[in-house]
């Protein structure tokens, strides 16, 4: 679904991926753990083809489509979504408009007629319920004066709406409470079928105690330096990241 | 440039009077006098700096000083009735007004008087000669002097004591001619002790040539009365708009003044509210969105005369291409005008390098205990949340629209007839999709 090879990035002209490869397959979950700054959320913006950064060596293939020919929208609307580890909030563009937007140029991507109005405030009413978003936030403009974790939920109520193929979750779960973190790691699980698949980048293991991953691999300095199971993750909470940082520099 | 205005008066002024209500002849040779003297303003001025009008005003146009019909019936021509407004519609045809017959007009409550200023000044001379030129003869502005020197009529209205209009009155100017034209017109408006009233002014051009028009509008708000007006410019790029909007408040009266430009060559509007009893209420809003070769300066001032009034002011501009954006709010705050609270904010966003914006705060504050803040900030579309939602599906135009839309949102916020705000949601999203916003119905704008 997914081939990431040899990728290399900058922002600024400065180095942030530095030959990165993975491969993800349909119904697949795999986890990104990594030390602060070592490029995961990079990765993300890559894979979602933020402007700021730019491509220098590598390739991004989706589904067999080389991404790096593509527009934002055009891999948002291939299937790719991004739960952003900061998300942005956009004054004045209620979520209401913002979504509608959104549903409705997925639609016509797929070359699909607008969504009736009953039929797009029923899905809106399924999915709040399905993230537990209050009422309040969805009349609200998008993320504007949310706090933290609720800007988190809006997230995954988002890709609920949008139904992607690879959803990619950037530390989705700081900020959240126990229940909340609950709440949407159910939300993520409910969404999960066969045919699509999830990156979750994180730095704990308890999202991982919820959504549970197929693989789960290290990113250090801008490589993935080791990759296992899921009990990966486990050492690397009772660890931290030295050993790893020792075992690459050996 | 002045010089074939200045022979144009010395040879037939005489017309110009005869052609006229007496009560503007009276000031008529003072404004001349005065205009003489000052000239048109030129950017060495420093409320002027901003703006050149001397390309504009170096050409020739016509005048209609003799005053002879325009072929025009706008009632057939025109329909831009902002649909689902009810409103009180007249049309004043480069400066004549239409007194037609029209249904709606009919049932303007009987004390009202809305007619052009020549004719109200023949009926009520005593009334018109209370109002007329008390604000206007005051300034020390050429383009006033010249509008007091040569304009022979526009549109007047009276709200009497404690009448209330229960719907916008609604006024189409439209530009008509087939050469290169221009048309000064003069505009009173009076709203007695507890009247309310709500102006839509709607600037159009119907012909392909250039045109300017010099206009001044004297508003006088008094005790206790509510006065809005809006006014919406949808011209053709080889408009030239000088406005001149000129208000006095008494005490307790609320005014909302709310100026959007979408489609027009060079406007400048120059504001002035003068609060000059306690307890007022001010609202000055305004919207730009320019493109091409589009020039619009707002000048704006508001004089706190006297104590515990409230002034807020919000003006948004969005510029793309090589248009220019100018912005002046001027603040005065009179020594004994304690416990005044007056606000300004000017947003502008450039779409592109090669667009420009001036703003200016000009805050002259005499008094101590006051509540004042001004703010302004030129930016970009936020980068950030263009890519947000792009990641959204949104495609680049889209999501830059709804950007845009969103910054202008507020503006939009501060008009008070529900309808007219729907309305204008619909044409500012229009303009800035680039399609034009032309009214409804209308056949006549280009
Ligand atoms: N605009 C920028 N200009 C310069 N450097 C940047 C810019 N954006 C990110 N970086 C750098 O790129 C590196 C990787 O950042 P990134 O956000 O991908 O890290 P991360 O692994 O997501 O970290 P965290 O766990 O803290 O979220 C960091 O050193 C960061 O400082
Ligand atoms: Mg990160």
């Amino acid at each position: 679904m997914l081939e990431i090879k040899n990728l290399h990035a900058s922002i600024n002209g400065k180095e942030i991926l530095k030959g990165l490869s993975l491969s993800v397959k349909p119904g697949e979950i795999h986890a990104i753990m990594g030390p602060n700054g070592s490029g995961k959320s990079t990765l993300s913006s890559v894979i979602t083809g933020n402007p700021a950064f730019e491509v220098t060596q590598g390739s991004v293939v989706f589904e067999g489509k080389d991404l790096q020919e593509m527009a934002p929208e055009e891999r948002a609307n291939e299937g790719i979504f991004l739960s952003f580890q900061y998300p942005v909030e956009i004054p004045g563009v209620s979520m209401v408009n913002f979504m509608r937007t959104a549903i409705n140029e997925q639609r016509k991507y797929r070359e699909l007629p607008p969504i009736s109005a009953t039929d797009f405030l029923r899905i809106m009413r399924e999915k709040k319920a399905l993230v537990e978003m209050d009422n309040k936030l969805t009349n609200r403009s998008v993320n504007e004066g949310f706090s933290g974790g609720e800007k988190k939920r809006n997230e995954i109520f988002q890709m609920a709406m949008l139904e992607p193929k690879l959803a990619i979750l950037d530390e989705t779960d700081s900020g959240l409470d126990i229940d909340a973190l609950r709440i949407v790691a159910h939300g993520v699980n409910k969404l999960k079928s066969p045919e699509n698949a999830t990156i979750v980048i994180t730095h704990y293991q308890r999202l991982l105690e919820y959504i549970i991953p197929d693989y789960v691999h290290v990113l250090h300095d801008g490589r993935i330096v080791k990759s296992g199971g899921k009990e990966l993750a486990l050492e690397l909470e009772a660890r931290g990241y030295d050993w790893i940082k020792q075992e690459v520099a050996v | 440039m002045e010089k074939q205005y200045i022979d144009l008066y010395k040879t037939h002024h005489s017309l110009i009077k005869q052609h006229a209500a007496p009560v503007m002849n009276e000031s008529r040779d003072a404004s001349f006098a005065l205009f003489e003297k000052l000239g048109f303003p030129t950017t060495k001025l420093e409320n002027y700096k901003y703006t050149d009008l001397k390309e504009v005003l170096s050409l020739d146009y016509g005048l209609n000083v003799r005053r002879l019909d325009f072929p025009v019936d706008p009632y057939q021509a025109f329909k831009c009735d902002v649909p689902g407004i009810q409103s009180y519609l007249y049309f004043v045809v480069n400066d004549a007004f239409y007194p037609e017959y029209n249904e709606q007009n009919a049932e303007l409550p009987k004390e009202v008087i809305v007619c052009s200023l020549k004719e109200a000044a023949e009926k009520y001379p005593d009334l018109v000669a209370k109002y007329y030129g008390r604000l206007s003869t005051q300034k020390q502005d050429g383009l006033v002097a010249f509008n007091g020197a040569f304009a022979q009529d526009g549109f007047f209205m009276y709200v009497p004591k404690n009448v209330q209009l229960d719907r916008p009155v609604q006024l189409v100017n439209i530009m008509r001619a087939d050469v290169d034209f221009m048309a000064n017109a003069h505009n009173l408006i009076i709203l007695e002790e507890g009247a309310k009233a709500q102006l839509l002014v709607c600037d159009h051009t119907v012909d392909d040539v250039r045109f300017v028009s010099n206009r001044v509008t004297e508003v006088f708000v008094a005790e206790n009365a509510t006065y809005e007006h809006y006014k919406l410019e949808n011209t053709h790029i080889k408009t030239t708009n000088l406005s001149t909007l000129l208000i006095e408040q008494q005490a307790s009266s609320n005014v909302l003044g709310n100026v959007i430009t979408l489609h027009n060559g060079l406007t400048r509007n120059s504001i002035e509210i003068a609060l000059n009893g306690e307890n007022c209420e001010t609202e000055l809003c305004g919207m730009v969105i320019a493109d091409k070769k589009q020039q619009v300066d707002n000048f704006t001032s508001v004089l706190h005369n006297m104590p515990n009034c409230h002034s807020n002011e919000l003006f948004k501009y969005v510029l793309d291409d090589v248009s220019k954006g100018a912005f002046t709010g001027s603040l005065y705050v009179a020594k004994d005008a304690q416990k005044t609270r007056a606000y300004q904010t000017n947003r502008n966003i450039l779409l592109n390098r090669t667009a420009k914006m001036r703003t200016k705060p000009q805050l002259e504050i005499y008094a101590d205990d006051v509540k004042c803040s001004h703010g302004a900030t030129i930016g970009q579309l936020d980068e950030q949340a263009m890519f947000y939602m792009r990641t959204r599906g949104i495609p680049y135009e889209e999501a830059r629209l709804l950007l845009m839309f969103a910054f202008t949102a507020d503006v939009i916020d501060n008009i008070r007839i529900p309808a007219l705000a729907d309305r204008m949601k619909m044409l500012v999203e229009k303009r800035l999709r680039g399609e034009l916003s032309k009214c409804e119905g209308c056949t006549i704008c280009q």
